[in-house]
């Protein structure tokens, strides 16, 4: 009873301070993926259902919408091509790195809880795929978190929402820079760094910043909700909401940033 | 004293197994706080019933499990589980003659010591669960303990764990 309790002791604080407990986790993951898999059954199966037994008229409804918002999108798209190529040109004007461009993958979220008291989810892709730590994770709209543990085949994300989880963003308006913080709630971020006085509103877009190195640049995260100045405060007290859906997501897209290698000049050692 | 073969292991297994389902089973938002501690439930029913073949070692084992399902911090449930499993043990032959309302209020003590141990561990990672919510599994434990009995007493009786 004693060794238990002291064993766990160490292993939680070797766990929480070094790295050297991921090859046990990944080992005793092999044994608890089986029995997610079950867990996630009920919810997987009833989308199944649900697809299944949908009615022709329903399929076909859905269809013309999505062909429908296919158009739409393409036409953004032209834009974003020469966009795109301008902005290129203006980097190579001012010879700072190439960005090439981001590679997608899709992943699927495992419907599965975790820890009530982190904002954490299961997709269903892992290190086979290609997913490391620390990746990027977007829905559909805006930045949903990052990867924080990856196993053969489902990694682990942390949302943006986590008390322990702080992203570098912009206001988009006016390039403005500070930091998310999730506060425990999904639906809200905090943005605790700001003085009074700083050019922020109600509504405002975030953007991440891509300072932190972890998310790359330019990509919604959330907008504003509430701003309130204090004035015996030296800062404002300032929320948004995540532009993501972090309680509906199904589908996940895992962002890697391309970066040309930097240019090998001659004569530098 | 005569040695007695185990029997019905397999069934101890698959009641750990269910419990582990249920314990990441999706459930809404708005009640997941609500979710009670499956393991533990069926932890101390075995502790009580056969304490000869499941004790702090099972209880530890299960509970590493629970931390690499939820991803918690590893040790944490299993530090609570080998807690809860030596208490059970010490006062199985107690418990097991009280009626089932008052082990109901045994157990409501034992869940609400690990909800204890988890937060003070969640204080000193940094992470403090706020909501008054996070005092609620505990209860619901209790109020479903008589059934987790029956069902389990049952399935021993059925299967003559022993």
């Amino acid at each position: 009873m004693a060794a238990a309790v002291l064993v766990s002791l160490l292993m939680m604080v070797v766990d929480q301070r070094e790295n050297h407990l991921e090859s046990l986790r990944s080992t005793l993951s092999v044994v608890v993926a089986p029995l997610q898999q079950i867990a996630s059954l009920p919810a997987s199966s009833g989308a199944w259902l649900s697809e299944t037994l949908s009615s022709r008229q329903r399929l076909q409804e859905e269809n013309q919408a999505l062909r429908k918002l296919n158009l739409k999108l393409k036409g953004q798209q032209q834009k974003l091509v020469a966009l795109e190529a301008e902005n290129m040109r203006l980097r190579d004007l001012l010879d700072s790195s190439l960005k090439i461009g981001d590679q997608i993958l899709i992943a699927e979220l495992i419907a599965i809880d975790l820890d009530p008291y982190k904002q954490q989810v299961v997709i269903n892709r892992g290190g086979n795929s290609g997913v490391f730590e620390g990746q990027a994770v977007l829905d559909a709209d805006a930045v949903l978190g990052q990867v924080v543990r990856v196993a053969p085949f489902s990694s682990t994300v942390l949302m943006i929402t986590d008390p322990s989880h702080a992203l570098p963003v912009e206001v988009n308006r006016n390039g403005l820079r500070t930091i998310a913080m999730g506060t425990g709630r999904i639906n809200e971020l905090e943005l605790p760094h700001l003085p009074n006085n700083s050019d922020i509103q109600v509504g405002d877009l975030l953007v991440t910043s891509g300072l932190g190195g972890r998310f790359p640049p330019g990509y919604p995260v959330a907008e504003i909700t509430q701003v309130v100045n204090k004035p015996g405060q030296p800062f404002a007290h300032i929320l948004a909401k995540p532009s993501a859906n972090l309680e509906r997501a199904h589908e996940v897209l895992l962002v890697r940033t391309l970066t040309a290698p930097p240019a090998v000049t001659e004569g530098t050692p | 004293m005569t040695v007695t073969p185990h029997r019905g292991g397999l069934i101890i297994l698959a009641t750990f197994v269910l419990a582990l389902i249920l314990t990441s089973l999706p459930l809404p938002e708005s009640i997941r706080p609500f979710r009670p501690a499956w393991c533990s439930l069926v932890l101390i029913y075995w502790c009580m019933a056969a304490p000869q073949r499941v004790g702090v070692g099972v209880g530890w084992s299960v509970g590493l499990l629970v931390d690499v399902m939820t991803n918690t911090l590893l040790g944490q449930h299993a530090m609570e589980l080998a807690i809860t499993a030596f208490i059970t043990i010490k006062l199985h032959q107690r418990i097991r003659l009280f009626p089932l309302w008052q082990q109901a209020v045994g157990i409501l003590l034992l869940l609400l010591l690990e909800q204890l141990l988890s937060t003070i561990v969640m204080g000193a990672i940094h992470q403090p669960a706020s909501a008054l919510s996070y005092w609620a599994s505990p209860f619901v434990g209790m109020l479903l303990w008589p059934w987790i009995y029956i069902i389990l007493r049952d399935l021993r009786r059925r299967f003559k764990v022993s």
